[in-house]
């Protein structure tokens, strides 16, 4: 049996999900299920120029980076309609990390002309409804590894892959990156971290994480099957969402000492009755630090 | 009348008796068996719905709270401006103090004044949490809509609630020259300059 043709496809990117991509384990088996007909980093049968005046056939499209409706051309030709020819060929078209599902970073340079292949942001954009059919999103600044091997084995083995409005696999994007988080018996008690990278406290009061309201099982998939920003002290910035990227990264917006942002689903009166009853207690083991605390 | 309706109906008429007897006569000086005769009822069958005394104080600190805060979520609940919204509650907390002066005094001269009768179970915000939960929201959605200035909580609710009880604690000393309900215009007034955006 012959094996899937897959072509990944760059836009405007920083390849950051290619190096993303390569951190995976079993890697060369997986790419070795599949004909990959071009990547950017390896060694491939066709070069780019073939990818843009060869019509080449494809069955797994993997598309890198955002896109730029006119004026991001090579070999003189615009690599958004290449990406749209290639999409409607493909039986899957992945868009691999934020900027090629919403625009992500690349976005924020030109806000008008620069936007992810179906949507614009949270904005389905006109051409969308051609896709749809055989569309994944994978976003994530950069997508996990494992997520694109997730879908990757799900085509070999010919599943449907159940899909989110903004169709991310509900498989991976059902959680959400709070999920699992070693620091959730700090949020439940409201107790914010002092230090970047310390081990005891929460991030989400004062020090910006999104991880209650961003869609990702980072949690519980970990990165490098190792840990996550939150295990490690730093805020989940929420790139699998198409708000990302924010300003002020760091910092939790408030209204009056109250997040301007509740955790996904948790009406504002529920949620401040819970936090107003659990910061009226002081949890002696919560104010020492954890490697102390035993002693 | 099922048994459980009649149950918590009796209770809340224990809550409001013991409510007006500690407000009136001091918490201290108001025993269970005062509360029982009010009632007409046994001692022994007061204690089938509270256990103690101070059990009963925290009850009631929780059901003024959520009675306030109750008419508060009304009023966050329409679909006007934040200077409306000061207004409403201004008018409701002064209605309050008029017809319920009880539910006033029992904050101002038991819940603040005792407060090792709340130390064990009416920690922080446990047991007021039904009307300050509406107030954040109401300061929030403020913010939100770029109506009123963000800054720190306490600040605000200081200025809001303090500024309240001060003129409750006022009309129950009979301080005030004129009836209280006539205050609500300017103090509205002053609450929404000290905090609009």
């Amino acid at each position: 049996m012959s094996k899937p043709k897959l072509l990944w496809l760059q836009s405007i990117t920083c390849n950051g999900n290619t190096h993303s991509f390569f951190n995976l384990q079993n890697f060369d088996a997986l790419m070795r299920a599949f004909d990959v007909l071009y990547h950017p980093l390896l060694e491939t049968p066709y070069c780019l120029e073939d990818i843009y005046t060869k019509e080449l056939a494809c069955d797994v499209l993997i598309l890198e980076g955002a896109f730029k409706s006119r004026g991001y051309k090579k070999f003189g030709k615009e690599t958004y309609a290449l990406a749209k020819k290639y999409s409607k060929r493909a039986k899957y078209t992945i868009t691999m990390g934020s900027c090629a599902t919403f625009g992500g970073v690349f976005k924020e340079a030109q806000e008008h002309t620069i936007a992810g292949f179906c949507f614009n942001k949270e904005q389905k954009r006109p051409t969308y409804k051609h896709y749809i059919n055989t569309l994944i999103s994978l976003p994530g600044c950069p997508a996990h590894p494992k997520w694109l091997a997730y879908v990757l084995e799900m085509i070999l083995q010919k599943r449907k892959i159940e899909v989110d409005e903004f169709y991310r696999p509900i498989e991976i994007f059902a959680y959400t990156a709070h999920a699992g988080c070693v620091r959730n018996e700090y949020f439940e008690w409201k107790i914010d971290v002092k230090n970047y990278g310390e081990k005891e406290g929460c991030l989400f009061y004062e020090n910006g994480c999104r991880a209650p309201f961003t869609n990702a099982n980072c949690n519980k998939m970990l990165w490098n099957d190792i840990s996550s920003k939150t295990r490690v002290g730093t805020p989940c910035f929420g790139c699998t969402e198409p708000s990302f990227p924010q300003r002020n990264l760091f910092s939790t917006k408030t209204n009056m000492g109250i997040p301007a942002n509740m955790p996904f689903g948790i009406p504002a009166r529920a949620y401040l009755s819970v936090t107003g009853v659990a910061k009226s207690f002081r949890i002696k083991r919560f104010t020492q630090p954890l490697m102390e605390y035993k002693k | 009348m099922p048994r459980k309706l009649k149950k918590a109906i009796k209770k809340e008429s224990i809550l409001q008796t013991a409510l007006t007897l500690f407000s009136v006569k001091g918490f201290h000086k108001t025993t269970i068996p005062d509360i029982a005769k009010r009632l007409g009822m046994s001692s022994g069958n007061l204690y089938n719905y509270f256990g103690s005394k101070d059990e009963l104080a925290k009850e009631i600190i929780k059901y003024t709270s959520d009675y306030l805060g109750d008419k508060i979520r009304k009023v966050n609940e329409q679909d006007i401006s934040s200077k409306e919204k000061i207004r409403k509650i201004v008018e409701l907390y002064f209605a309050m103090t008029l017809e319920k002066p009880e539910m006033i005094e029992y904050f101002l001269r038991v819940y603040l004044s005792h407060r090792e009768v709340f130390l064990n179970g009416c920690e922080g915000m446990i047991c007021v949490s039904g009307f300050i939960t509406e107030i954040m929201i109401f300061f929030s959605e403020g913010v939100q809509k770029e109506e009123l200035r963000d800054q720190d909580f306490f600040s605000a609710f200081g200025l809001f609630m303090g500024y309240l009880g001060g003129m409750a604690f006022l009309h129950g000393e009979a301080i005030l020259e004129k009836p209280l309900e006539e205050y609500a215009q300017d103090v509205a007034t002053n609450i929404y300059t000290a905090l609009k955006a």
